[in-house]
């Protein structure tokens, strides 16, 4: 016998009333990442070690920002998700809300941070 | 009378009641890679925090990036990336259903391993 409505089976929404959202998040940003990841490490990699001119000089041109952008949203996004499945499978009760608004504040911050930081040089 | 018990149930196996294999091994250095990655971001976005300030502060941060234990974590967060990108794969790989098998998952663990590393030197020798 089915307890669900039609409505409610076709949403895919459990009793946590989110659905796949998580996983489904989780996978578009590592596809995502799969791209990003060899762009930014090859191109923010060299300018490790080089004069603050030529790294201003490289982050100016918008091919590297825009990749360094997206990589900084991506990533931390993607941290935010997986860094929640962390916390929610060790901790527990009270401290787990505290810990993963924590985490939520350390990844969106980063996140703004790079991005103006990147602004401030590219623009 | 709900939880007359509670603290006090039996628990279904885990990490201390397994024996290490492949699997889990290759499984939980994943989640640590991924995670541990926070410290070499935080890193690279103040670098770039130090290159949008000014050339002393710059230098300054460049300066610890690329000092021996700056050389050693960025070194290390190079190989927790690539591991965990190829760590990624596998999981989009299981994802489809495919590759299940304790055969094909081992295979690709040591794909992980042995992957992870070459992409690690593969990509100091190119930058």
């Amino acid at each position: 016998m089915a307890y669900l409505t039609d409505r409610k089976r076709v949403e895919g929404l459990g009793s946590a009333k989110s659905g796949t959202h998580h996983f489904w998040s989780m996978t578009v940003t590592s596809a995502a990442l799969l791209i990003l990841t060899p762009l930014f490490v090859f191109s923010f990699g060299p300018l490790l070690g080089e004069p603050h001119a030529d790294v201003v000089a490289a982050l100016s041109h918008p091919l590297r920002a825009i990749i360094a952008a997206l990589m900084i949203v991506v990533s931390f996004h993607h941290f935010r998700l997986g860094v929640t499945t962390l916390i929610e499978d060790y901790v527990g009760g009270q401290a787990r809300k505290i810990a993963i608004i924590a985490m939520i504040i350390v990844s969106y911050g980063l996140m703004a941070a790079g991005l103006i930081a990147l602004a401030q040089i590219a623009l | 009378m709900a939880d007359v018990n509670r603290g006090n149930r039996p628990l279904s196996p885990h990490l201390q009641i397994y024996r290490p294999q492949l699997n889990s091994i290759t499984s939980i250095l994943n989640r640590i890679t991924g995670n541990a990655l926070l410290l070499g971001a935080l890193l690279i976005v103040w670098w770039l925090i130090a290159a949008a300030t000014g050339p002393e502060y710059f230098a300054m941060a460049d300066g610890m990036l690329t000092s021996v234990l700056g050389d050693l974590v960025m070194l290390g967060s190079l190989w927790a990336l690539w591991y965990h990108a190829l760590g990624g794969i596998r999981h989009l790989i299981w994802d489809t259903g495919r590759g299940l098998d304790a055969d094909t998952a081992d295979k690709m663990g040591w794909g992980i391993i042995i992957g992870s590393v070459a992409l690690t030197f593969l990509t100091v020798i190119a930058i």
